[in-house]
């Protein structure tokens, strides 16, 4: 933007005329003061005070300062207690990872919004979140994190995907009614053995109204045929009670249950689904013993969604919900950058027949490192520092998993513990980290000079 | 003029039709692909706004797509039931307060800064603008602990004016970087012959500096609203009762379910102003981004 070096002095300080001089000092110096004095006294208090204090009250005990000396106590209490060691660790998953993909996201929307019409819309929507708090963003993906899948969008969509995969079963919740029903590998078996000719009744409960499949009509005990095994899979109960065990008038077949059949060394030698009254029945089944039961998958438990708010997750659902609003950032400045690109050299590696992807990454890539450095660096710093995301989007339970050391030094000095020695040396551990940055900033402008 | 200009352009379009066709057809998985990302970035933002439109009674069941099958459910009863919160409005008045205090100081006292560094000869100059370069990355924690301690002692704690004048120190550092750069590249003889014309430093600041650098001054003025009214941590520690709308959500947090009905409507309207903010000045916001990350 600018052409660089301070190019300007005032011709009339370099050549005063005579006699002026005192005066020109004083208004001179007296502008300096009037323009620079606000500013040397708010970045004074503000800044370089505190800044010092901070570091010099890092060696000291938590309330009392002066005369509370603990030497690097502090810094040691950082690196073995296990609520700091969390967030230390943390913040090294947060550098490592949103840095390098809030970058290549950036470069990549960058990249493919030179090839469409209607970019600037594209890009207004992906750099939306910018404008927005990172508070509100914290609530925002909370509601869609929501462990519940009927209130959590990402679980409802994660639902819909595990239901097609494999269904849910048609009886989650029932057991068995009787003892005779034992619970075997996620599903039921009947201990009773049974021969050809035999009758199975598989008796269940804790099936509420409401989850009785759809269809179901009054259970009937099935005649016994010679050469087969029929059987009953009902719901063994009545207002009332019934007797467990017995088929009575009042209590419905399940339909549509996969009932298998085992030979006696448990093996599935066929299966059959039971009708509306809950009938099924085995054809020809050669002499021996058999048991009938009914596999897991009818048992199977409904997707209950994965807790992205929970200790283990929560790390990974705060990075995707901090990439969501840092790669417009990244995106509108990688743009600007390939805006500001030679078009020639574009054309020239293309005329001299390299494919897209030649030229992206031998001549696009290059070119655009500088600007690539600064995104990186930028979100490098961000991330060291952040904060209110993980206040509002970790749940009180999840904040020990999610810890970050900005978050441990304002719970260890502000809320609670209230303790300035700890909380001032988790800062100097952070202004420490940026000095690196601090140094590049410095001398590039002193070549710039 | 246009007219003209299309009379001119059609010709040769209407040749490379076919090609044209060929083109749109093979760009079309990137425009559905861009499509789709375009329309699952802004999921979020339209779930927490149709959240706001639900009674609680209706979110315990169904989250907020249920919106879509049964329309009539959608209610402006919460933010109705907001608007009379008197905590809320206190909160929304509190974060205008900080963010136009903020704006305004940073920008006046910024740009005097940015016009000295640039354009009045001093000894010390370049030294003292290196301070402020490497002010640029200090983070804000190092000052939390001092000027807790400061703010008690002086009466600024809990005061709106107490937390602007945090954020305007620490939004100094780039508000000078960025406008000392701008004014630097400010054409150099409008400024000498102002000078040689007698006018005081005070009026060539006023009177060219200001209307010259509107583009840098007003992406600045922006950026640092934007910045004052998302802000979370200053106000966190500063403030006690008197807390902008952040703050004020985040007292409601510990209830996250019961209070969706708050919380929810409440966190839109905080950042419906910053959006509008946003696209209004959208061009400006991004220059002032682009000026102080590639530089």
């Amino acid at each position: 933007m600018s052409s660089g070096g301070i190019t300007a002095e005032p011709p009339l300080a370099a050549a005063p005329p005579p006699g002026a001089e005192p005066r020109r000092f004083i208004s001179r110096y007296g502008m300096v003061a009037v323009f620079l004095g606000p500013t040397i006294v708010m970045l004074g208090i503000w800044m370089v005070y505190p800044a010092v204090y901070t570091i010099v009250r890092s060696f000291f005990g938590p309330t009392g300062f002066l005369g509370s000396w603990v030497g690097v106590d502090n810094y040691r209490t950082l690196f073995t207690s296990s609520y700091f060691t969390t967030a230390i660790k943390n913040n090294a998953i947060w550098v490592a990872v949103v840095p390098a993909f809030v970058t290549a996201i950036g470069l990549l929307f960058a990249v493919l919004t030179e090839r469409i019409r209607w970019s600037v819309a594209f890009k207004t929507v992906i750099f939306l979140p910018m404008a927005i708090s990172a508070f509100a963003t914290g609530v925002t993906w909370r509601i869609l994190y929501d462990q519940d899948p009927n209130l959590g969008a990402i679980n409802a969509l994660a639902r819909s995907a595990k239901d097609a995969v494999t269904p849910p079963g048609v009886l989650p919740t029932a057991s068995p009614s009787t003892p005779s029903l034992q619970p075997h590998n996620g599903g039921i078996l009947l201990k009773t053995p049974l021969h050809p000719g035999g009758v199975a009744l598989l008796g269940l409960t804790g099936i509420a109204p409401p989850d009785m499949p759809s269809g179901a009509k009054q259970a009937v005990k099935p005649t016994s045929k010679p050469g087969d095994i029929g059987g009953v899979v009902w719901r063994d109960f009545k207002p009332g009670g019934g007797k467990p065990g017995v088929v009575e008038q009042g209590e419905l077949g399940i339909p549509d249950v996969t009932v298998e059949l085992r030979n006696a060394s448990g093996k599935v030698v066929q299966s059959s689904k039971s009708t509306a009254d809950g009938t099924f029945d085995f054809t020809n089944v050669p002499a021996g013993t058999y048991n009938a039961g009914v596999g897991a998958s009818t048992f199977a438990k409904p997707f209950g969604g994965y807790s992205w708010l929970g200790p283990s997750l929560i790390t990974p659902s705060l990075l995707i919900a901090y990439i969501w609003i840092w790669a417009g950032f990244s995106m509108v400045v990688i743009a600007a950058g390939l805006s500001a690109m030679p078009r020639e050299v574009l054309e020239a590696a293309r005329t001299d027949g390299a494919s897209e992807w030649q030229v992206f990454r031998r001549v696009t890539v290059p070119l655009l490192a500088p600007v690539l450095s600064v995104v990186f660096i930028t979100m490098v710093i961000n991330v060291l520092k952040v904060f209110d995301i993980v206040f509002a989007l970790a749940p009180e339970s999840s904040q020990s998993s999610a810890n970050v050391l900005a978050f441990a030094m304002w719970q260890t000095a502000f809320s609670g513990a209230g303790n300035f020695g700890i909380g001032s040396a988790i800062a100097a551990l952070l202004f420490l980290l940026v000095v690196p940055v601090l140094v590049l900033n410095v001398r590039r402008f002193k070549r710039e000079v | 003029m246009t007219a003209a200009a299309e009379t001119v352009r059609l010709p040769p379009a209407r040749e490379s039709l076919g090609t044209r066709i060929v083109r749109a057809l093979t760009r079309g998985p990137l425009n559905v692909l861009l499509a789709v990302i375009g329309l699952l970035w802004l999921v979020p933002t339209i779930g927490l706004f149709l959240t706001s439109l639900l009674p609680v009674s209706a979110l315990g069941a169904s989250g907020w797509w249920q919106i879509f099958a049964h329309p009539s459910r959608a209610t402006w009863s919460n933010y109705d039931a907001l608007f009379h919160n008197a905590g809320m409005l206190t909160a929304l008045k509190t974060t205008a307060y900080i963010a136009v205090g903020n704006t305004l100081l940073v920008v006046i006292i910024g740009a005097m800064a940015g016009y000295a560094f640039a354009w009045l000869d001093f000894p010390g100059r370049d030294w003292i603008f290196v301070i402020v370069i490497a002010l640029l990355v200090v983070p804000i924690q190092m000052a939390l602990i001092p000027m807790f301690r400061f703010y008690d002692t002086v009466g600024l704690f809990d005061t709106w004016y107490g937390i602007a004048l945090f954020h305007t120190a620490f939004g100094l550092p780039f508000a000078i970087f960025l406008l000392r750069n701008f004014f630097v590249g400010l054409p150099k003889d409008i400024l000498e012959s102002a000078r040689i014309d007698g006018a005081s430093e005070i009026r060539i600041f006023v009177r060219l500096i200001l209307p010259l650098g509107l583009p840098a001054i007003a992406a600045l003025a922006i950026f640092q609203f934007l910045w004052t009214w998302n802000d979370l941590l200053v106000a966190l520690t500063f403030g006690q009762n008197t807390t902008p709308i952040t703050v004020w959500i985040s007292e409601q947090l510990r209830e996250f379910a019961t209070s969706i009905d708050i919380i929810a409507p409440a966190s839109f309207i905080s950042l419906v102003i910053p959006l509008a903010v946003f696209f209004a000045f959208q061009r400006y916001f991004v220059q002032g981004l682009l000026a102080g990350s590639v530089k």
